[in-house]
């Protein structure tokens, strides 16, 4: 079998070498020059000037708050859908992928339209004379933007994780005097920590880099780590900078892994 | 038995490998038309198809035509050589960067008989901001930057830049999110160039922007337009090729140019260094400018016309004299064209930028 | 009750999941060509879509390159995935890290560094550039969904048809591969869709002229987005969803069903 994977592995080895190692060495190449070519540290070291400091910390705050929420919203949603015990794992996927078959921008300009001060939903509120819904172009627009946006990402591996746990399991737990809230936490929550850990990675990580959204939902107002990098590349033509700045985002992205690597003892979590 | 099993699966993921990595490469869009092809680079949206075609008939000439979205997002493709284009439409100061870094090539009007012809003088001039020999760029569409106010919404008319740090107008207030458009406004307000470099000016320039955060609604790039027709905010700033659209879908939006002075923006063509199809280029330059082709593109886009000619033929008096698509430009003393600030002074605006920004 | 709270809650995420998407069906039928205000009922834009011949070529390629790029990214990321079952722990978790680098990476700086490569590879750009970065991006997709599948996996009915006189091949396409036909089938529909919404990267490494659905939305943002591709995205959606129902209420469900 070993001298088999070997050359089985072969294509993807070769692959992920030229088109991934080598755009990556790439970045640190830009990240770690000047304008000149000479070698300097001081793309990285501007994360700490006030302006970035603070879109950094926005950037995570906000991610992380987004994370939460998702995961609030997800568990429930792939505890029920687990016990629905449909037959057609794919369908259910399905149903979640689907609204990301329409542009991303286009999704993201309808939330505008939806939550703007004259937007549809104020328009139904003010029809039941209730108080408008005043969250556009504030965090909490950016918020909901990146909930929505990456909330399938939570539910899908949520729902395979809790999928796959053995009813008889849980069944075990009650016949020996467990209530629900033992089960769920002392049975379930733990069988279920390779989906959590993949969702939380796959919410986290897009949320952290994100930009249309900031500048769509939130006004421009708010930047975001993600913006200032994606501006550096497509308005300032800092490319130093810009790759600098993803390097230092590359930090939060390997914590991310060494956690789940510690708590997702199997190696890797489940996707889909 | 299992080496020849292992071969087998070996030379599949072989072929697999080398089809994936090789055989879609060659499929680019090469047909020629019978006199060769152009390739085109320009702002999406930004012609009338139907005058494509029309110059394809006429010339034999196949265009390969392709979009981009921001003049930094055409540069560094341009540059990388990925796709030699023989024409391009860049703006004002991005044409300077060009010229500067030796990517475009001297213009023969003796072949594009339509441009002196056909496009007013005064544009030419205000393109010596940025083209300072007319070597390189033929004025394609212009316009200016302004206030764009919902007339029902505020309680005096609006007329100056100093308004849009009124507090009345708290939450009501759009401005433009790019550097240079901001900076612009502060600079003007100031009394100072747009183009300054003078870092006492520019602190005081963002201390002003700074000073105005709080009042704004949202930082916008293209969402000003639909945002003013939806009556989402009282006062927005705008280029002047938008008004006209947005006026149709809301009669009581209302274009000016302040009073302290604004930046007058030229998109023109220009033909790369390198172009591989020169001769055709030049073709494709001249036609765009004779003056019918020109009417159709004004039409479609509704942005100003340095086409004098073409004007002429608007049959709707009211859009050919609309102080807003054409503005006597001598009556204003304070106008100017962005310039390119070399690297450095771009990065110092960018600073200053983010810092307003993340304030 | 409590089945009726837990529809109840269904019911609201789907509602907070498709409500843009309504938004934008609503808006292909506006006469009025913003979005900030309603011109009344049309279909003027479902009409003019089909005489759109641009728009029906992007979506062409769209198409085309979304199918290719998640095929191809298939193949390569379950084979991937079998070969990493009998690597090391280590050397695994060094393959799974790289393999988790596209899809965290800024596309942005993907997109760049990919154009750069081309460059100095000397391909020409074309639909082929975009096709290698979308497999280059599709894979870790795919793998993330067919590794907890390669894992379940009993190698001894492998090895066990393998006693029985099966060929190589044919006990994989026999033993293995139906094991795997679920995780490799949502891998693909992933593959398929992050392919269908990338813009920059595609931005980056397209080739002149070659245009896909997202370059030309992205593109259309200076001058107001044209009803017409709220139309496209809205028949698009009506498709995916009739055939998804109708495959959901096909008979030969209700025949297994009874079997079982």
């Amino acid at each position: 079998m070993t001298s088999k994977s070997k050359w089985l592995s072969a294509p993807y080895l070769l692959w992920s070498a030229v088109f991934i190692i080598i755009p990556l060495c790439m970045v640190f190449y830009y990240g770690l020059t000047d304008k000149t070519g000479a070698f300097t540290l001081d793309n990285i070291i501007a994360i700490t000037t006030a302006g970035h400091a603070k879109s950094l910390r926005l950037a995570l705050l906000l991610s992380l708050a987004s994370t939460i929420v998702c995961f609030l919203l997800a568990y429930p949603l792939a505890m029920i859908l687990a016990n629905m015990k449909v037959k057609r794992h794919n369908f259910i996927i399905l149903i979640f992928i689907l609204p990301m078959w329409m542009n991303f921008l286009l999704r993201t300009l309808a939330w505008q339209t939806l939550l703007e001060k004259n937007g549809v939903i104020n328009h139904v509120l003010s029809f039941f004379h209730l108080p408008a819904l005043k969250i556009i172009n504030t965090p909490a627009a950016i918020i909901l933007g990146m909930v929505y946006n990456f909330l399938p990402f939570m539910i899908l591996p949520l729902y395979n994780a809790l999928a796959k746990i053995d009813t008889n399991v849980i069944n075990a737990a009650h016949d020996l005097g467990a209530n629900h809230f033992y089960t769920l936490t002392r049975i379930i929550l733990p069988l279920s920590i390779p989906g959590i850990i993949s969702g939380i990675t796959m919410v986290f990580i897009p949320a952290l880099t994100t930009f249309v959204i900031s500048s769509l939902l939130g006004g421009g107002k708010l930047l975001l780590i993600g913006d200032v990098i994606e501006q550096e590349f497509t308005r300032m033509s800092n490319w130093h900078l810009g790759s600098g700045l993803s390097m230092v985002l590359m930090i939060f992205i390997l914590i991310n892994m060494i956690l789940s690597s510690i708590f997702d003892k199997e190696g890797e979590g489940s996707m889909l | 038995m299992k080496n020849k099993k292992n071969d087998q699966v070996k030379k599949t993921m072989c072929a697999l490998l080398l089809l994936s990595m090789t055989a879609f490469c060659g499929c680019g869009s090469a047909e020629k038309g019978v006199n060769g092809q152009v390739i085109v680079y320009n702002w999406g949206e930004y012609i009338d198809p139907e005058t494509i075609r029309m110059f394809e008939e006429e010339y034999g000439i196949k265009v390969i035509y392709d979009e981009f979205e921001t003049n930094e997002s055409m540069y560094p493709k341009v540059e990388s050589g990925a796709v030699a284009y023989d024409i391009a439409c860049p703006s004002d100061y991005m044409i300077s960067r060009m010229i500067q870094n030796g990517m475009l090539s001297e213009l023969d009007f003796s072949k594009m008989p339509n441009v002196k012809k056909n496009i007013g003088a005064q544009y030419f001039e205000q393109s010596k901001g940025f083209d300072p020999d007319n070597k390189y760029a033929v004025p394609y569409c212009w316009g200016t930057v302004g206030i764009l106010y919902n007339k029902t919404m505020v309680e005096e008319p609006i007329t100056r830049w100093e308004q849009l740090w009124d507090e009345k107008y708290a939450d009501n207030i759009l401005m433009q999110d790019s550097v240079r458009d901001a900076f612009m406004v502060a600079e003007k307000l100031n009394g100072n160039s747009m183009n300054t470099l003078d870092p006492e000016e520019l602190e005081a320039a963002k201390d002003l922007l700074i000073e105005q955060k709080p009042l704004i609604q949202a930082y916008v790039v293209d969402q000003v337009r639909d945002k003013m027709i939806g009556a989402e905010a009282a006062i927005g700033v705008i280029y002047s090729g938008e008004a006209i659209y947005t006026q149709r879908e809301n009669p009581d939006l209302v274009y000016v140019i302040p009073e302290e002075g604004t930046n007058v923006w030229i998109d023109s063509w220009v033909i790369l260094k390198n172009a591989p199809n020169k001769e055709n280029a030049e073709k494709f330059i001249d036609f765009m400018c004779r003056e019918d082709i020109a009417l159709m593109n004004f039409d479609y886009i509704t942005y100003s016309t340095p086409n004098e000619a073409a004007r002429a033929l608007i049959e709707d008096e009211a859009v050919r004299n609309s102080e807003i698509a054409f503005p006597d430009l001598s009556l204003y003393d304070n106008l100017e064209t962005y310039v390119y600030l070399g690297e450095e002074g771009d990065s110092l605006y960018n600073e200053l930028w983010k810092e307003v920004k993340a304030y | 009750m409590k089945s009726v709270m837990k529809k109840i809650y269904i019911a609201l995420i789907i509602l907070f999941l498709y409500a843009p998407i309504g938004t934008l069906i609503v808006l292909s039928f506006n006469a009025s060509k913003t979005r900030a205000k309603w011109g009344g009922f049309t279909f003027r834009w479902y009409v003019s879509l089909f005489q759109n011949e641009e728009i029906l070529r992007a979506l062409f390629n769209t198409l085309l390159i979304a199918f290719l790029s998640s095929f191809a990214a298939t193949v390569i990321g379950t084979v991937a995935c079998i070969a990493m079952m009998a690597m090391k722990r280590r050397t695994k978790s060094i393959l799974m890290g790289i393999t988790n680098i596209p899809m965290l990476n800024a596309d942005i700086v993907t997109g760049i560094s990919l154009m750069l490569l081309y460059i100095s590879l000397g391909i020409r750009f074309g639909i082929g550039t975009i096709l290698l970065s979308h497999i280059t991006f599709n894979i870790p997709y795919v793998i993330l969904s067919v590794m907890p599948r390669v894992r379940q996996l009993n190698i001894s009915t492998y090895e066990a048809a393998l006693d029985l006189g099966a060929s190589h091949v044919n006990a994989f396409f026999k033993v293995v591969f139906p094991d795997l036909l679920p995780g490799i089938l949502s891998g693909f529909l992933m593959a398929f869709t992050m392919s269908l919404d990338d813009f920059i990267i595609t931005h980056f490494t397209k080739g002149v002229g070659v245009d896909t659905l997202s370059t030309k939305i992205y593109t259309e943002i200076k001058k107001g987005i044209k009803p017409e591709m709220y139309a496209l995205s809205a028949l698009i959606f009506i498709t995916v969803l009739t055939l998804l129902v109708l495959i959901n209420l096909s008979p030969t469900d209700k025949n297994k069903k009874r079997s079982e």
